[in-house]
């Protein structure tokens, strides 16, 4: 019988668990002071997380998905985004949102429970979406901005969007890439293959060998990157979206890393989670990758290595009190609760609103 | 004895369609099977074969005929023996008794035979200008026009669905409009419910306009979820960041034989949902100034219609730029005994109810909902304040139904008016039966619309 379609799945890496270049680096890399800001990035991601997490212990915070060990993927996939380009995150792209602008205490409100939070400041992420909780529902509505670029005959721009690799077992992930494959959409998608989906192990979740080639499926660009290497990660996406902003159509990448956290703070990844592959995960991940790389090198001493930490932190407790001081002293007004239900409320529930805050108004003159 | 062909009824929505080509002439022999005709319906053009054999005696109505009511005597075929003179002079008009006779015993008893067929009148708007003038057209022209009207209008509206493209949407209300708006706006997806649903939404949260057909709402189940949660609630969940002007059309409710999965009524399920807005129109006017409104409304808007009255006429105010404010009932018949409200295709039931009642002296006064959410209470209780009484008509099932949140708002807005326990005429609550006699049984009827409000009144 004639082999009538083959395909094969590349896999990108630049800096293996070594730190070593197995391969000329692109030119982007060839700038330290680049890796270095990107290196620091990475660093307030695990910074701003850790702090996330204690937030929620503390009662502070509602339920967070942490980003340890998956600090390059996000970064590296965010440090692509352009002005004129469109977010479209899922649950656990924090990083991703704050590379392209979204403020960290506007994440914290978020998770908070305060919808303020996905009402993003920084005209630079304007058109960006909130986090998708549901699972895979972003690729759709990704798809769908994608789609709306290439209505309005808008080139130059591109839609990139994120996935968990649980969430390519959704019908809709392939219902989203078999549309952009077959209308050539301006669609990059990333699926953060960190091994787990709560408790469920990647092996569990298909018979395929790589994720990526759900997409030779609907007929797009598929490959896998190394998600622990930053560099990788930001070669592989950033080419995709050149791609993408002239016209060439979507692509898939699949970043492989590990969680290296719980799910969520509602979660123990104890009970399920190997103890020996979370060591030899450690061993990979992506801030030692870069920091041995850029030390070896000589770009950064260990000593500046310490100091980014306290820098860090110092940033990360400006946003947790930028936080703070808005739930505390500027909490959400009580017709808030309606004010963002239609464009325009309908009677009935505008005379709910009023009947709420003339109730708050009253209890709080008699308190 | 000569046998007459009739005009067949090729699908269960065609109620005419045009005599295309003769494949036969008169004097040949046919055999059961033979391909004699080629019908055109608004769907599909199909070949009527032959059930009985015999010789094509007359040609009743000749090929090109436009517009033969389904029915209507179109050949006679020769048995054996028999020659020319043998035609009866069969007259070219619809047969009536020649539907299957299935009644089964408990149907309801038809109606007298001095309201045997009932003049249904309805109000216009009372807003309409003094001396406008009107124009018939089906819901489906109008529904087609109002799409047109406003995609020339903005250039941020397209509509997205299977077959709304080449094919003029599966029961042909986009027809004309690949033709005049070409592919880039009339776009014929993959066979992707959700998919579509989601790709249209993310469109719209990029500032597009949809319209997202579904080829029918029960199809729409698959894509429930990003109707309530993405669409429905992105504006809120994103602080008012994001909007989402999208319109999900596409028929609702029961059409005829097409079975249990195919014949549900949305209208409560999504009209539970906050954030939504809800429209079921029954005339073709309410569906043209409707869905233009839909489409210019900033919120996702689930907009229902069926498919037994896309062919249905109606009278459309020849006004430019036709629109009617969502979220407004409308009283279609004036009377003094009993509030009936409806929406969609109930509100025919209704109309057809309240001339029963008439015959018996209980003026009904009809109500149509038009909008479901938001809900038009005030003139259902301002109704209800003079009446006293009120029959909730819902071609649906019972529970937790529309007629549910009527009763409800009834009792709690306007306890002290009513004279008697709200009631509800509903469709039976089980799954749509395929059998023709069940089915009819299941379905609301005017009958059991008159006999409640006749208890509700008191009599009879």
């Amino acid at each position: 019988m004639p082999t009538v379609a083959s395909f094969e799945v590349s896999y990108l890496q630049y800096l293996d668990e070594n730190s070593q270049a197995v391969n000329d680096l692109p030119d982007f890399a060839k700038d330290t002071n680049l890796l270095t800001g990107l290196y620091k990035d990475m660093l307030f991601a695990r910074t701003l997380d850790y702090r996330a997490m204690s937030l929620q212990r503390m009662g502070k915070m509602g339920t967070y998905p942490g980003t340890l060990g998956q600090e390059a993927v996000g970064v590296g996939s965010g440090s692509c985004l352009g002005d004129d380009d469109v977010l479209v995150p899922y649950y656990r792209g924090s990083n991703t949102m704050i590379q392209h602008g979204v403020k960290p205490h506007e994440l914290l409100l978020y998770w908070g429970g305060d919808e303020r939070g996905s009402d993003f400041k920084n005209p630079r992420v304007r058109q960006d979406f909130p986090i998708a909780v549901p699972i895979a529902t972003q690729c759709l509505h990704a798809a769908g901005v994608a789609t709306a670029m290439k209505a309005r005959g808008q080139t130059g721009r591109a839609v990139l969007t994120e996935i968990g690799e649980g969430g390519t077992s959704e019908g809709e992930f392939y219902e989203a890439l078999n549309v952009a494959g077959v209308w050539n959409l301006p669609l990059v998608c990333v699926i953060n293959n960190n091994q787990w989906a709560i408790s469920v192990p990647a092996e569990m979740q298909t018979a395929c060998e790589t994720f990526a080639q759900k997409g030779i499926a609907a007929g797009i660009e598929s490959l896998q990157v190394d998600g622990n290497d930053v560099i990788a990660v930001k070669d592989a996406v950033g080419r995709a979206m050149e791609k993408a902003r002239s016209g060439g159509g979507p692509t898939l990448i699949e970043a492989i890393c590990y969680r290296l956290c719980d799910h969520t703070t509602a979660d123990d990844a104890s009970r399920y989670d190997d103890p020996e592959a979370r060591e030899e995960a450690w061993a990979k991940e992506p801030l030692k990758r870069l920091g041995d790389y850029l030390v070896n090198l000589g770009a950064v001493t260990k000593k500046q290595l310490e100091e980014f930490e306290v820098e860090a932190k110092e940033a990360v407790e400006k946003e947790v009190e930028i936080y703070f001081d808005t739930i505390l002293n500027n909490p959400q007004p009580v017709g808030a609760m309606f004010d963002y239900l239609y464009a325009e409320l309908p009677e009935k529930t505008k005379a709910q609103r009023e009947e709420v805050i003339a109730r708050d108004l009253r209890a709080r003159e008699g308190g | 004895m000569a046998i007459q062909i009739l005009m067949p009824a090729l699908s269960p929505t065609m109620e005419e369609g045009t005599l295309a080509k003769w494949l036969v002439k008169e004097g040949d022999v046919i055999t059961s099977g033979d391909m004699l005709a080629e019908i055109e319906t608004d769907k599909a053009t199909m070949e009527l074969e032959a059930v009985d054999e015999g010789i094509m005696g007359k040609i009743l109505v000749p090929e090109g005929t436009e517009n033969v009511a389904i029915n209507t005597p179109i050949a006679v075929i020769l048995e054996e023996g028999e020659d020319a003179g043998d035609i009866e002079d069969v007259a070219a008009s619809p047969v009536t008794e020649a539907t299957p006779a299935q009644e089964p015993e408990a149907a309801p008893a038809p109606a007298p035979a001095t309201v045997a067929a009932p003049v249904i009148e309805i109000l216009s708007d009372p807003d309409l200008p003094e001396g406008t003038t009107t124009q018939r057209l089906s819901v489906r022209e109008a529904l087609r026009d109002a799409m047109a009207e406003e995609m020339r209008r903005d250039g941020n509206v397209f509509l997205m669905g299977e077959e709304v493209a080449q094919y003029e949407g599966a029961y042909k209300v986009s027809q004309g409009l690949l033709a005049e708006f070409g592919d880039k706006r009339v776009i014929d997806t993959p066979i992707t419910e959700y998919g579509f649903t989601g790709l249209g939404i993310g469109a719209a949260f990029a500032g597009l306009r949809p319209i997202i057909e579904f080829m029918t709402f029960n199809f729409a189940m698959q894509a429930i979820d990003h109707i309530v949660n993405s669409a429905a609630k992105t504006r809120y969940m994103s602080g008012g960041q994001i909007s989402c002007p999208i319109v999900f059309r596409g028929p609702n409710g029961a059409a005829a034989r097409v079975g249990a999965q195919h014949s549900q009524n949305y209208a409560s399920w999504y009209s539970h949902v906050p954030g939504l807005k809800v429209i079921a129109p029954y005339t073709a006017a309410d569906a043209k100034g409707l869905l233009k409104a839909a489409i210019r409304d900033d919120n996702p808007v689930v907009f229902l219609e069926n498919e037994l009255l896309y062919g249905e006429a109606f009278d459309v105010p020849d006004i430019e730029d036709y629109l009617l404010p969502i979220g407004k009932a409308r009283v279609t018949r004036a009377g003094g005994d009993v509030t009936l409200v409806a929406y969609s295709i109930a509100v025919g039931v209704a109309l057809e109810a309240a001339g029963l009642l008439a015959a018996e002296g209980i003026e009904a006064e009809v109500i149509d909902l038009r909008t479901i959410r938001p809900l038009d209470m005030e003139t259902v209780i301002a109704s209800v304040q003079k009446t006293n009484r009120c029959v909730m008509v819902e071609e649906g099932w019972p529970q937790s139904g529309v007629g549910a949140e009527i009763s409800a708002r009834l009792m709690t807005e306007a306890f002290d008016w009513l004279d008697a326990p709200v009631a509800r005429v509903t469709n039976a609550d089980v799954p749509m039966p395929y059998a023709a006699n069940l089915e009819a049984l299941a379905l609301v009827s005017p009958e059991a619309v008159a006999k409640a409000a006749k208890a509700v009144c008191y009599r009879g």
